[in-house]
């Protein structure tokens, strides 16, 4: 019995060594397959468009509201203390350290995230990485390495749209609808937001999630069976395997940069 | 023409992004551009420095003169050192000036008030201020307060 | 490998056979693929290679085109030996190889003309009037210049297919790799393609390898007809040869019998005692 479930945890053990070893082995394949510039360059632009500018309206609606709701909810607590004005103070800091890097790595790990997958598992279920390394095109140089840059690219770009969209709407919710005066509002936010802690550690944050959700999708994708069913696996394993990681991540990250270790 | 559409979209993107970093750099963390202001270093010494803590506001008449740098305990003397960076626009502070450690209303940060003095001569890089006031802490008031009361 | 790059022009070998397999053995998990399997294929020649589904047909496609490895036995392409090359040499034989997928394997988010166009932009530096050039030329060769602007999205299987066999010849490769060409196409689309295959190979002169399982249109084109099931070679010889063979295995194959050493039934007791067994 103790021995038969020994096996069963160590053959789940080696596995997943087995498949953690394959992917980091995969990632850095296609990373050491940058140069180029000039041919892969019009590739690089064509998944930013495809991950970055097609994730833009649900980060910039999501933002929206999400700044909006803090407002009111923060609002709510604050006025309790008469301390309103500390109200964009609140709301800046929440969103740029962590739900501005956090949230949008979730919406990206859902929106894009899944995307690569499944586009990357169909490619290789209609034959199209097998015809690339028939044709002498490494598929991982040309397929794999331009979607993990945009997406390690696009991952900043969209979490410091999300926290500023998000900004403006908490100010639209408290300035102009709750009335608090806007001169404190954004004074207060000024004096406790500093530029280098607070804005440049999100973006460091969402840096490290971009990695770790474009490898997450792109190996996935990479690795699945080549079927409809393997495929839908493989999507739903992206999306969450890459929201336990952004939020596991997130934890340590925060604990590095704000925690005093 | 599909594929000019594709590279104008990404670089509006990219412009976006920028742009909100931009928003973010200077109208939510307040940062000027020419952030690197001249400053110079004084110190001061504390007996009890309450809770303040590095990149505190130095104030005088309630405007920001400059930042804390730095604090650490003098190992002979057992106080607390305060290092501060006063930008060099305000460099007729007087040599007696006063410093004191402040808190901004009731439960809010600590910060260093200074009022000036009137010699003539004026702190430069390296001076000390001779004249400071320590944190109020609330427990010694508390305490300071019973005991008045019991002497009556 | 020091004769690697003069081989191509060397002409004593001109005649013989393109492609050598010697002893090859392969595994999948545990599964036998091959076991000892030996066969040439001639230079300049089709050969078909027949077997029912599942005989692992395309795997000897991929053998050949290096994306599996052997476990034991040689598998030499114009001299070569595939599992020893490095990447390199492997990827510039392959600018040498076409091959046609059982799917087409067109890029999906590119137009055809871009498709065709692919490997001459890889593995040449060709200006770009010269690209379309050549790229008109082999869609014309498939039927297809009209369709030229269309997304492969928006075209029919059989058309799909003739793309990629446009795209597989645009290098003028030595060696033509067909997997299942004939499979799921409508009468009309499957004869063009049968005489696209013959027409290319002969006007070409490249080698050709059809992997299928439709023996009546394999053999119409094929000079040549291996014959593989349960991991070995059960005949091999001319069209003629094979198809009139006596041996009961590749009898049945080739005329489709639906009984005879392939049992139609699967490995079960008697149906008498299964009957009286009743509900236990």
């Amino acid at each position: 019995m103790v021995i038969q479930v020994l096996r069963r945890v160590g053959s789940k053990g080696v596995s997943f060594l087995e498949s953690f070893g394959a992917s980091g082995m995969f990632l850095f394949q296609s990373l050491v397959a940058v140069p180029n510039i000039r041919n892969n360059f019009p590739l690089l632009v064509k998944q930013i468009y495809a991950v970055g500018v097609m994730s833009l309206v649900i980060i910039m609606v999501s933002g929206l509201f999400i700044g909006m709701v803090l407002a009111l909810q923060g609002y709510n607590i604050l006025t309790r203390y008469g301390s309103e004005q500390a109200l964009g103070q609140l709301v800046s800091l929440t969103l740029l350290r962590e739900l501005g890097p956090v949230v949008a790595a979730l919406l990206f790990a859902g929106r894009a995230g899944s995307a690569l997958t499944a586009e990357i598992g169909l490619m290789k279920s209609t034959e199209q990485i097998a015809g690339l390394e028939m044709i002498g095109v490494d598929p991982l140089r040309r397929v794999i390495a331009p979607r993990f840059w945009a997406g390690i690219i696009c991952m900043p770009v969209l979490a410091i749209i999300f926290s500023s969209v998000g900004i403006w709407g908490a100010s639209l919710v408290g300035v102009d609808w709750l009335g608090v005066y806007s001169g404190s509002f954004w004074a207060n936010m000024q004096d406790s937001v500093q530029f280098s802690d607070d804005v440049l550690n999100g973006v460091i944050k969402s840096i490290a999630f971009g990695f770790v959700i474009t490898w997450i999708a792109v190996f996935q994708g990479y690795d699945a069976v080549p079927t409809s069913e393997g495929i839908g696996q493989a999507t739903t394993r992206t999306v969450v395997y890459a929201s336990l990681a952004i939020l596991g991540l997130d934890f340590i990250l925060t604990a590095v940069m704000f925690g005093d270790l | 023409m599909r594929i000019r559409t594709l590279e104008i979209s990404v670089g509006a993107f990219m412009v976006a992004g920028f742009a909100a970093l931009i928003f973010l750099a200077l109208k939510v963390s307040g940062l000027t551009l020419d952030a690197a202001e001249e400053s110079y270093e004084v110190t001061a010494r504390f007996e009890n420095i309450g809770g303040l803590t590095v990149r505190a506001k130095v104030t005088m008449a309630g405007v920001v003169i400059g930042r804390v740098s730095n604090i650490y305990l003098d190992k002979e003397d057992f106080v607390g050192v305060v290092e501060m960076d006063i930008y060099n626009q305000f460099d007729n502070l007087s040599i007696d000036s006063t410093a004191s450690i402040l808190t901004a209303g009731v439960l809010g940060e600590k910060y260093i008030g200074i009022v000036v003095g009137a010699e003539d001569e004026y702190l430069a890089e390296g001076d000390e201020i001779e004249d400071t006031q320590s944190a109020l802490v609330l427990e010694d008031l508390v305490s300071k307060f019973l005991f008045n009361k019991t002497q009556e | 490998m020091s004769d690697s790059d003069s081989s191509g022009i060397e002409n004593s070998d001109n005649d013989g056979n393109f492609i050598e397999v010697r002893d090859l053995t392969f595994y999948r998990g545990d599964r036998v693929i091959y076991q000892n399997v030996s066969l040439d294929i001639p230079r300049g020649k089709i050969t078909a290679i027949m077997g029912p589904s599942g005989t692992g047909k395309t795997t000897l496609l991929r053998l050949i085109g290096g994306q599996l490895k052997p476990d034991s036995g040689t598998v030499k392409v114009d001299g070569k030996h595939i599992p020893n090359l490095t990447r390199k040499e492997l990827f510039a034989l392959r600018s040498r190889m076409g091959m046609l997928f059982q799917s087409g394997a067109l890029f999906t988010d590119v137009s055809v003309y871009e498709n065709v166009a692919f490997p001459l932009r890889v593995h040449t530096n060709l200006p770009e009037d010269m690209i379309r050039d050549v790229v008109l030329m082999k869609l014309h060769a498939v039927g297809l210049r009209g369709a030229r602007n269309l997304m492969p999205s928006e075209l029919s299987g059989g058309m799909a297919r003739r793309v990629a066999l446009a795209r597989a010849i645009a290098l003028d490769p030595d060696l033509v790799m067909y997997d299942e060409p004939f499979a799921g196409q409508d009468p009309v689309a499957m004869g063009v393609v049968v005489q696209l295959i013959r027409l290319l190979n002969d006007a070409l002169g490249h080698t050709s390898i059809i992997v299928s399982h439709d023996v009546a249109e394999a053999a119409s084109i094929a000079d040549y007809i291996y014959v593989l099931a349960d991991g070995e070679i059960i005949g091999q010889g001319a069209p003629d040869e094979v198809l009139h063979s006596d041996a009961p295995r590749l009898k049945q194959f080739m005329q489709g019998l639906p009984d005879g050493p392939v049992p139609f039934h699967f490995p079960a007791r008697d149906l008498r005692d299964d009957l009286l067994a009743g509900v236990k």
